[in-house]
């Protein structure tokens, strides 16, 4: 779902907030919902959220800027997760970082210019047996080697 | 309930799962069914059985048959020969490395041999998405004996009598935590799991949560009884998703049951249970800062006293645990503590899981009685070094660990041990390096992890870190100083003593540690500009061998910054100047003329 307009961010956020008025912890749980939505965290939908729940917008933003992830600014259709854990290390991560990185023209954290892909490195994504391991979306690819054909044809997957 | 001649029990934790196990338990329904032997053989999907390298894997009882590798074109000769005419698939068994022998039943692999699974006991045995599996094997008895035949401090004085020890890194006795939050006066508190399991190389609260999950609601409700909480959090990484669904379904049939919510199994004894997906920051494992994230703020610890089980999660007492530690609850209360105080030492009881990584023939997860040896986790379970390359060290506890040596392969692996060798017993995250991962490199792998998460509210974690990474990575660019060894161990030193909260309080273990065991390797990249492992990039030179060239081109043409030169059919040579150490030339080169270090 894409929100355009100011109005639909706020009757969004309105619905979102709801459950959590008048309630403890709240500002987490909408703020991942709101960006399940909408994709990221528009500046017209933080405001909304700090209207709805009365909390000051300069909390919030320091809450979105703390966890790595909450995102300001647009993201790619798809999100590819390159995992850099201990495992993943020793067997080569770095090695298809890069190479993720000049096959998509990208920097880390970096998004595509047809928002295809958002290249992000992560900690460890727990599947150290099958390292070095992708995530893309919500699959997990695992034992990849840095074979820029092979790497090709599994972001073709992705369209 | 129907009754099977045979049971399929077909991994579905997040290894075997991208590896294609839910493709292969489709394609066994389909093939039994073709075979009308859907009445007769029951599908399973169940969670971890830890040997992740292996995956899918596919066991067949009441034999217990152990399939690796299990693809779906493989299912329907399974199918045909082992479940319609009663012959074991040869092809399909696991081979065991040491022995190259193939092995056919679960119990005489020696990856699982020198195992003893307490808390892993149900993990890839039953259905987690199923309630009825986990109480067919004793599930929520122990909830049951507590909450109507013992005493909150009857529940206390067996968990103080068992020896229990956090597992989550700290090992502190839990019995001894629970009393104090049970102390604290008040009438509303808390009990919170934490499973932002961060460390990079550690997945055994992952797989419990994916595997078991109705065991640590079991013990997180035994204990929330025994300190009288009555309401609790599962704080999860986001980064978890299959474990945040199990554990929903989890909860909802345990809710169905009775068993959680108002008045447990007709008792006075009410609990609520909500899950809180974290947003990823490392140091929200630290409990002072899951708390705050739980509130809704930024996740940063803050100074103790007071302790959270005076002042936790909105000012109320709370008592919080890790997944590990709470799945050990049931089992502890259900057996009695002398039952589980019988393994271990004298001062860490029961087992601990550990995550063996790295340069080992079998990854995976191993749950082993405290006090075994580096030694028989590396080599017995492990089955060795891969490629029978030398071992160098083994990492333990992740970035807040430390690394040990040969002459430490025969220490037992206990709290008190592994902190007297510089390491920790951490969460459990075990990788093995051999000889060709640098130990420079290692150090400054985990302190740039530790330096990006630094919450930042501390100057020596936040300042500290930084400059420690500063020096490293100019150690490993080549431009390393003979001063900057001392440095390291002054900061590593003062940072360890002047943190805030465990993160930088053993940020610097990794480089610590190294220095003490591999100041040799540090001395090389500093005064001969030189990285003995080959790992460092900066410090690399590629060499064509002009006795091996045959001058066929390939590496010139693959090189993508034009620096080989040479004719046809002569010896090229490496411009070493504009040569930006890509290994693409050694990659491509057809007679192995070129070398690197």
């Amino acid at each position: 779902m894409v929100v355009g307009t100011q109005q639909d961010a706020r009757s969004l956020v309105r619905e979102i907030t709801a459950p959590w008025k008048g309630k403890q912890g709240g500002v987490i749980p909408v703020l991942q919902e709101t960006q399940k939505q909408i994709g990221y965290l528009s500046r017209e939908a933080m405001e909304a959220i700090s209207e709805e729940l009365s909390v000051p917008l300069a909390e919030l933003y320091g809450v979105a800027t703390f966890y790595a992830q909450f995102h300001l600014k647009p993201r790619g259709r798809h999100i590819i997760r390159v995992c850099r854990g201990t495992a993943c290390h020793v067997r080569g991560s770095a090695k298809i970082m890069e190479r993720i990185m000049s096959m998509l023209g990208i920097e880390e954290n970096g998004t595509t210019e047809d928002l295809r892909f958002t290249l992000e490195p992560v900690a460890c994504l727990g599947c150290c047996g099958l390292a070095p391991v992708v995530m893309i979306d919500e699959d997990t690819h695992g034992r990849l080697t840095d074979d820029p054909a092979k790497l090709q044809a599994f972001l073709d997957n992705y369209s | 309930m129907a009754l099977y001649r045979a049971h399929v029990l077909i991994c579905h934790g997040t290894g075997c799962a991208s590896g294609g196990s839910p493709k292969v338990l489709e394609t066994f329904r389909e093939e039994l069914q073709k075979k009308n032997l859907d009445k007769e053989v029951l599908v399973i999907a169940t969670g971890c059985h830890g040997m992740c390298e292996f995956g899918p894997i596919v066991v067949v009882y009441p034999e217990g048959t152990f399939y690796s590798q299990v693809k779906p074109e493989d299912v329907a000769e399974i199918v045909e020969e082992h479940l319609y005419k009663g012959r074991i698939v040869n092809r399909l068994l696991y081979k065991e490395p040491i022995s190259a022998q193939k092995v056919c039943h679960y119990k005489e692999i020696p990856f699982y041999g020198k195992q003893h699974r307490i808390v892993l006991s149900n993990c890839g045995y039953i259905n987690p998405d199923n309630i009825d599996e986990y109480i067919s094997r004793d599930g929520y008895q122990a909830l049951g004996k507590c909450i109507t035949e013992m005493s909150p401090a009857a529940v206390i004085e067996e968990m103080k009598k068992s020896g229990l020890r956090g597992r989550g890194g700290g090992g502190f006795p839990t019995g001894l935590k629970w009393s104090f939050c049970a102390a604290s006066p008040g009438n509303k508190k808390y009990v919170i799991c934490n499973a932002d399991e961060g460390d990079p190389g550690a997945f055994m609260d992952r797989s419990i949560l994916e595997g078991d999950p109705h065991a640590v609601l079991e013990g997180m409700m035994i204990g929330a009884y025994a300190m009288g909480a009555d309401e609790g959090y599962i704080y999860c990484r986001a980064e978890y998703p299959l474990a945040i669904k199990r554990l929903q379904t989890a909860i909802h049939q345990a809710t169905e049951y009775g068993l959680l919510g108002e008045n447990v199994l007709g008792t006075d004894f009410s609990f609520d249970l909500h899950i809180k997906e974290g947003a990823g920051a490392f140091v929200c494992g630290e409990e002072t800062a899951l708390m705050a994230s739980i509130e809704g703020q930024r996740g940063m610890p803050r100074p103790r006293p007071p302790f959270p089980a005076v002042k936790g999660l909105w000012g109320k007492p709370t008592n919080i645990n890790n997944v590990e530690t709470w799945a050990n609850v049931p089992r502890i209360m259900l057996q009695g503590a002398e039952c589980f105080a019988a393994m271990g030492t004298e001062k860490s009881k029961g087992t601990k899981v550990f995550a063996l990584t790295g340069k080992v023939k079998n990854t995976g997860l191993v749950e082993v009685p405290m006090g075994i040896t580096i030694r028989e986790i590396v080599y017995e379970i492990g089955g060795g070094i891969i490629g029978d390359k030398k071992f160098k060290a083994v990492q333990i506890g992740g970035p807040s660990g430390g690394c040990l040596v040969e002459e430490h392969l025969d220490l037992p692996v206990d709290y008190e041990s592994l902190t007297a060798a510089g390491a920790i017993m951490g969460s459990g995250g075990l990788v093995v390096l051999d000889e060709s991962n640098c130990m420079v490199d290692t150090a400054k792998f985990f302190l740039e992890f530790t330096q990006r998460e630094s919450c930042g509210k501390c100057v020596p974690c936040r300042e500290g870190t930084k400059k420690m990474l500063d020096i490293l990575t100019r150690i490993t660019e080549g431009n390393g100083k003979p001063e900057d060894l001392d440095t390291l161990q002054y900061l590593g030193e003062q940072i360890k003593a002047t943190s805030l909260c465990a993160l930088g309080g053993t940020a610097p273990n990794p480089v610590l540690t190294t220095l003490k065991y591999f100041r040799h390797e540090y001395e090389a990249h500093i005064n001969e500009k030189r990285c003995p492992a080959g790992a460092c990039q900066s410090l690399l030179r590629y060499t064509i061998d002009p006795a091996k060239c045959i001058g066929c081109t390939k590496c010139a043409r693959n090189c993508p910054v034009n620096c080989i030169s040479g004719k046809v059919k002569e010896p090229h040579l490496i411009d070493q100047e504009k040569c930006i150490k890509c290994g693409a030339c050694m990659a491509n080169c057809p007679v192995g003329a070129i070398s690197k270090g």
